[in-house]
């Protein structure tokens, strides 16, 4: 017999008595995969109906999480605020992903942009500056960025570069994280990404007496550019 | 009294004694508690969220050979060994065994409390693989040589000027003061781990079936990097860690941040759900996922109990547990410290050897209330101490409570036996304090009431006759 | 009302005071009082060191003595959560399971009682000072009672009430805890104290005395001059 079937029926075995339901309700049929998640976000942290409602709670939220947020009229913009952060911090080289937005506002940056392609990259991607990606969606409810490997250039692009810059469009702000997951879904399917990962505030360990510092193993810096 | 007991009586009764050790864990946790309590009124109910937490969890766990093997079968359809491992030396085993077969030679780890259950670096160096933590606070326990102090915050013990001179010693590094200094020598060196390691180990944080997925939650960024950079990725999980579907983390995710580190959300959580696919840059080329019962399964048998499985190791219990504030988290010798630990470790590793665990509550319940699945922990505790003396009766204490109990049955008894004590009482003063007396343990530090002259009893027969 | 007491033994025995101030109170809110003097311990003390079969052995005595009350009133939220909470998962499997069920459903806490059955919270009682109030832990975490002593309290003439930070950390009492691990147990006893100290108060409240005792003792060896009184001597006070 191996182990997996060992396990399996071992679980079989003990599960011939039932447990009780925690707390009222919730029979057996009530709790099933059947179920969408529309009693989960009735008790999450509120959020506002409107777009413009949902940006500012995303921005306090970046305020909190020390995420450098900022909106910008269109992609001209984007790339004044770029340039103005690569003058500020003697920028030499970026590293971006591919994409029509992602190339035309970088091509307006005086800075060597390295292009994420196929191939290891991690030594390069240690000596950038930034590392430029998009994102799936930015999510209100939590300030987070959310970027998978397919979408946002891989998995390194996103925390290796110790400066994360983000571009996201109006359209990709989502409510809360629900509609997250029902984005993903609706955009891939079952044929989600290698990665998926929700974004909330630059890299940050608390394990030294418990004193906030930033850029622990990845960026110290994430900025967020809606346009 | 089992060594596991003698340990735990002596760490704990240092550590009681250890004013400077309180006094930093209160610090550690009072910016916490301010935190967790914000982050909690920001749910529009705390207390609903956590009943659907446990209703999800309970409906897991009752159908997890179910939940299992559709995880598995997702998992597989994209490419992911599965490995299934009964106990820890099977699971070393098997990890040793992938390393091998990849020629692997240095291994990067982050945070996973499975990983220590299993006790997988000491099984990964004895085979001749460097394995490094990643994670800061399991970095200086590692260069220390310690076991991790709590389950969230590993280094919560430490003192800056403790760390720095361990850097100093065993890296080399500069004396330096601030945390943010000490961050930077770590991620420093960190990095040049993180770029050479071959095969990166994660712990999961939660498995999601519908889609075959495991979530890791973390800060600090270190398991991004250990799942991007090295060839290979293993994740080791408890069987017991599974959600039913993605959108179950929309509820699982905040509600682990804000409990266990009164954050909104943690800053990286991550799904992982394959190795990397056609159209990716980078991303290891083989992902496995390592699935350990370990005593888990014994747990699911018992239907009482079961539902200590349901625990997503978010660590709110050790957080307001008073006797670990006082005892420490290196007191319980065991990786799982706290109220959850005293709870589990008894059942996972041995009645016997662990049941003081259980004992040494004063069955406050703050964890059962701080708990975000809402696992009755301080009832666990007293079904712990049910089971303890029935499988193996304590002789002397066993007379004792017989005694007590043919005593209180018996009112006239009871009574008769409260007026000599009531005579008796002026004695213990000649012994009170010393080898004799008989409640040495509570008279050591503290004075003992008076039986009255007159009890409630004998007023109410004389007022009310 | 025909209300039972329950006092507990160390209550009876230690603390008459206790049971006599909870007679008064009930009795000038016109209510006939019933005491059935048979009655000993819940049998918390075995039952909290894992001895069930020698704890339903002492439960059984009190399912006896309680079989025929109404509503059942114990100025203890330790021992009240012993009935009311334990005492149907210690019968569980057994013929009596049901009658401690039903005995379960009729324990209230004297403050609870007050409050949310006789809907009383002030007795016009008069205690001249400034107290604190310490919250049991099987008060607030087993019988949800955390409002009503504090409402009672706040109705006293003359009583001002300091809250301690925090005032729902247990004392380290725990019953046998409290002997099995002594060091632990006066740890969390002394940051208790110090809690109380900072107040800047003379005087201790509770609604549970087991708490008191072990919070007394601790002053009383420190040499610290704090009295510790039960909410019911409190409301009693000038009535």
């Amino acid at each position: 017999m191996t182990s997996r079937e060992r396990i399996l029926g071992r679980i079989r075995e003990a599960l011939r008595v039932r447990a009780p339901v925690p707390g009222h309700a919730a029979d057996d049929a009530a709790a099933t995969m059947g179920e969408g998640s529309a009693e989960i976000r009735q008790w999450l942290p509120r959020v506002g109906a409107t777009w413009e409602q949902q940006r500012d709670l995303f921005a306090q939220n970046s305020a909190a999480l020390k995420t450098e947020f900022k909106q910008v009229s269109d992609a001209a913009a984007a790339s004044a605020e770029i340039q103005g952060l690569a003058e500020a911090g003697h920028w030499r080289l970026v590293a971006a992903h591919r994409t029509p937005l992602l190339e035309e506002i970088l091509a307006r940056v005086e800075v060597e942009t390295l292009w994420m392609g196929a191939g290891p990259v991690t030594d390069d991607l240690e000596i950038c500056n930034a590392g430029v990606t998009t994102c799936e969606a930015l999510v209100a409810q939590t300030g987070s960025v959310l970027v998978t490997s397919l979408g946002s250039g891989g998995r390194a692009l996103s925390v290796l570069p110790p400066h994360h810059l983000v571009i996201a469009r109006r359209e990709q702000l989502v409510p809360d994280l629900p509609a997250a997951f029902a984005l993903l879904r609706e955009k891939y399917g079952d044929r989600f990404p290698s990665m998926i990962s929700f974004i909330t505030g630059p890299s940050r360990t608390g394990d030294i007496e418990r004193i906030l510092v930033l850029g622990a193993h990845g960026p110290k810096r994430l900025t967020v550019l809606l346009c | 009294m089992s060594t596991t007991a003698s340990h735990f009586k002596r760490s704990a009764t240092q550590y009681c004694h250890d004013a400077d050790h309180r006094q930093r864990i209160r610090t550690a946790l009072t910016g916490y508690e301010v935190k967790r309590d914000e982050n909690k009124s920001r749910f529009q109910s705390w207390e609903d969220a956590r009943q659907t937490a446990a209703e999800i969890k309970h409906e897991v766990i009752n159908h997890l050979d179910r939940y299992l093997e559709l995880f598995e079968r997702n998992l597989k359809a994209r490419g992911v060994q599965v490995h299934w491992a009964s106990d820890a030396r099977e699971a070393c085993e098997c990890i040793v065994r992938i390393a091998r077969d990849n020629s692997v030679r240095r291994i990067i780890k982050s945070k996973s409390m499975t990983s220590e259950e299993i006790h997988l670096n000491a099984a990964l160096e004895k085979e001749g693989f460097d394995v490094f933590e990643s994670d800061l606070g399991e970095f200086i326990v590692q260069l220390r040589n310690e076991p991790p102090y709590h389950l969230v915050f590993p280094s919560m013990h430490l003192t800056r000027h403790q760390i720095s001179e361990t850097f100093t010693e065993k890296l080399g590094a500069e004396r330096v003061s601030e945390p943010e200094q000490l961050t930077l020598i770590a991620r420093r060196v960190m990095r040049q781990k993180f770029c050479k390691a071959d095969m990166g180990v994660s712990g999961v944080n939660f498995g999601v079936a519908e889609t075959g997925m495991i979530s890791v939650t973390e800060n600090e960024g270190n398991a991004r990097l250990t799942t991007s950079l090295p060839r290979i990725h293993v994740a080791l999980m408890g069987i017991e860690k599974l959600v039913r579907r993605m959108d179950d983390l929309a509820l699982f995710l905040p509600m682990l941040a804000t409990a266990g580190a009164g954050q909104a959300l943690t800053c990286y959580n991550t799904l992982f759900g394959a190795a990397r696919l056609p159209g990716e840059p980078d991303g290891p080329g083989q992902m496995h996922v390592v699935l350990l019962d370990n005593g888990r399964t014994a747990v699911l048998a018992d239907a009482e109990q079961r539902d200590s499985l349901h625990c997503i190791r978010c660590g709110a219990c050790l957080n307001v547990c008073p006797i670990f504030r006082n005892v420490g988290g290196h007191s319980y010798g065991t990786v799982y410290g706290g109220p959850i630990g005293s709870v589990i470790t008894p059942n996972l590793r041995g009645m016997q050897d662990w049941k003081h665990l259980s004992f040494a509550s004063s069955l406050c319940g703050a964890c059962t209330e701080a708990c975000p699945v809402k696992i009755d922990l301080a009832h666990h505790l007293l079904q712990n101490r049910r089971k303890a003396v029935k499988a193996r009766p304590p002789f002397f204490e066993g007379l004792l409570w017989s005694g007590f109990a043919h005593l209180m049955r018996q009112p006239a008894l009871y009574r008769l036996g409260a007026k000599v004590g009531r005579l008796l009482q002026p004695l213990h003063g000649l012994v009170q304090g010393s080898v004799l007396d008989p409640a040495r343990g509570w008279t050591q530090s503290r004075e003992t009431p008076r039986i009255a002259r007159r009890s409630f009893t004998d007023w109410w027969k004389e007022t009310h006759r | 009302m025909n209300v039972t007491l329950f006092i507990p033994c160390f209550i009876d025995q230690c603390y008459p005071q206790v049971g006599i101030s909870v007679v008064r109170i009930l009795e000038k809110l016109g209510h006939t009082v019933e005491y059935p003097t048979e009655q000993t311990c819940c049998g918390q003390p075995a039952f909290n060191s894992g001895a069930w079969d020698q704890a339903r052995v002492t439960a059984r005595q009190a399912l006896k003595v309680f079989r025929g009350a109404e509503i059942i009133v114990t100025p203890s939220g330790s021992c009240g959560a012993m009935m009311k909470v334990f005492y149907p998962d210690l019968f569980q499997g057994t013929p009596a399971h049901k009658e401690a069920c039903r005995l379960a459903g009729k324990v209230w806490e004297f403050s609870s009682f007050l409050v949310n059955k006789l809907g009383v919270t002030d007795l016009g009682s008069r205690f001249e000072g400034r107290v604190t109030f310490h919250d049991g832990c099987h008060s607030i975490r087993e019988m949800h009672v955390r409002r009503e002593p504090r409402e009672l309290l706040q109705h006293v003439r003359g009583l001002e009430l300091v809250e301690m930070s925090p005032a729902d950390t247990c004392c380290g009492f725990g019953g046998t805890f409290s002997v099995k691990f002594p060091m632990i147990s006066t740890a969390m006893g002394e940051q208790k104290c110090a809690a109380i100290d900072q107040t800047g108060v003379d005087t201790v409240v509770s609604l549970d005395s087991s708490c008191l005792m072990h919070i007394q003792g601790l002053f009383d060896r420190q040499g610290k001059r704090m009295r510790s009184l039960h909410l019911a001597e409190v409301l009693a006070t000038g009535l």
